[in-house]
């Protein structure tokens, strides 16, 4: 393919990746989507989950995010993640102490929104599970 | 004309005094390069987020139904000013010119029959302030971000800013906060942060491009992308300060040891001036002394 879109991984700390790139496969709130070059604008949300990075006919990098915002444009693919760990530096260890943190949390939640931080933070625990396999 | 014993005690403390501002400068200069990094990484996500943020609201514009927050409530009554400075003083005029850009701004506002409502982050601008603006001072921050900002102490202001919004305490918010250029150079920066002020040149760049699609849609979008935004300006609005904090500290220590050396300098040739002038003085009277018998 000649043509390619720009991919943006940013989180609050830092420019994570900025390279150009054949397709990006994010986790979209409603399904996963592929964004190619020449892509129609959009904006989503992103869910917990691994983002794909396709390059030179195979998937080039893995991306885990803890859900964020993506901005599609025709040359831009822009993902503004709250947490980004590459999947190759997920360890068991960390997996294992984000759940039970999350599970803790979860147990000791009293007020309504204390509950849904709680939860939030399961589910990416889940999502970052998911993505270690 | 002080005694030889004054001037070494002078001599002593001075030179105490430029070991502790030499101390603080080498702890500043290290400080300074970690806050620096923090700063300039956070640049990325705050600029994509305002950059996302214009095109939604591009989009929105003059659609009503639009988040409060974003749009703003249609008043301009009550003032926030969200006033970023550090908890401890020696850093130059670090603190001083954002107290004197809050208090030009409070003054000018006031003068247009304005409430002004000043929510101070840092302990020395709550105290330079509180002079002249006590009455508009609310419940601030302190102690924020002892072993650098994170994002949750940031997440922490941004809540109380979106909860007094939403308790119609306030109409419009902007944050004053030293944006860091260099470690000699602080730009005081004020920015709105509700209503969202779009720049004027991407809103025309806004209108150019093909309106987008929004998944699940616009209002859900919004309602998370706003009050992040929020979080995220706040989160760089500190952590630039607290950059700027430590470049403007080197500076004043730097100038502060050269200062103590050149004063070291000047008193010890006093010392040896007075010194010799005893000794001189001394001989005189031991010779007449002799000369007389």
């Amino acid at each position: 393919m000649a043509e390619k879109i720009q991919f943006e991984l940013v989180s609050p700390a830092k420019l994570l990746v900025s390279e150009a790139v054949d397709m990006v496969v994010v986790p979209g709130s409603e399904g996963d989507f592929g964004a190619l070059a020449m892509h129609a604008p959009m904006i989503t949300t992103v869910r917990p989950g691994v983002i794909d990075v396709h390059d030179g006919g195979k998937v080039g990098k893995r991306i885990f995010v803890a859900g964020g915002f993506a901005e599609v444009n025709e040359e831009r693919v822009t993902v503004l993640a709250e947490e980004a760990i590459p999947v190759t530096e997920i360890t068991a260890d960390l997996v294992s102490s984000r759940l039970q943190e999350a599970r803790e949390a979860v147990a000791d939640a009293k007020s309504d929104a204390e509950k849904a931080v709680a939860a939030q933070r399961l589910l990416v625990a889940t999502a970052l599970e998911a993505a270690a396999r | 004309m002080p005694s030889l014993k004054d001037l070494r005690l002078r001599i002593v403390s001075v030179k105490s005094t430029r070991k502790i501002t030499s101390a603080m400068k080498m702890v500043a200069a290290s400080k300074l390069r970690r806050a620096q990094t923090a700063a300039e990484a956070a640049r990325p996500f705050a600029e994509r987020m305002e950059r996302m943020l214009g095109t939604l609201a591009g989009s929105l514009a003059g659609q009503a139904g639009a988040p409060a927050m974003l749009a703003g409530n249609g008043k301009s009554d009550v003032h926030l000013i969200v006033m970023v400075t550090a908890d401890r003083g020696l850093c130059g005029g670090f603190n001083s010119s954002i107290v004197r850009d809050v208090r030009r701004m409070t003054a000018e506002l006031i003068g247009q029959g304005k409430t002004v409502k000043i929510l101070p982050v840092g302990r020395k601008g709550r105290e330079q302030i509180k002079r002249d603006f006590g009455s508009n001072l609310i419940e601030g921050f302190e102690g924020l971000g002892r072993k650098g900002i994170t994002f949750p102490e940031a997440d922490m202001v941004a809540a109380k800013v979106a909860s007094m919004f939403e308790a119609g305490e306030f109409d419009v918010c902007t944050v004053v906060y030293n944006r860091f250029q260099s470690a000699i150079s602080q730009i005081v920066t004020r920015q709105q942060l509700i209503p969202f002020a779009v720049a004027a040149g991407e809103e025309k760049s806004g209108e150019l491009k093909a309106t987008y699609e929004f998944e699940p849609n616009e209002e859900e979008i919004l309602a998370t992308l706003v009050p992040r935004n929020l979080a995220i300006q706040v989160f760089r609005a500190t952590l630039e300060s607290q950059a700027s904090e430590q470049g403007a500290r080197m500076t004043a220590m730097d100038n502060a040891t050269r200062n103590a050396g050149d004063m070291i300098n000047g008193l010890t040739i006093k010392y040896n001036r007075s010194r010799q002038a005893q000794i001189t003085k001394e001989l005189i009277e031991i010779i007449s002394g002799a000369e007389a018998l």
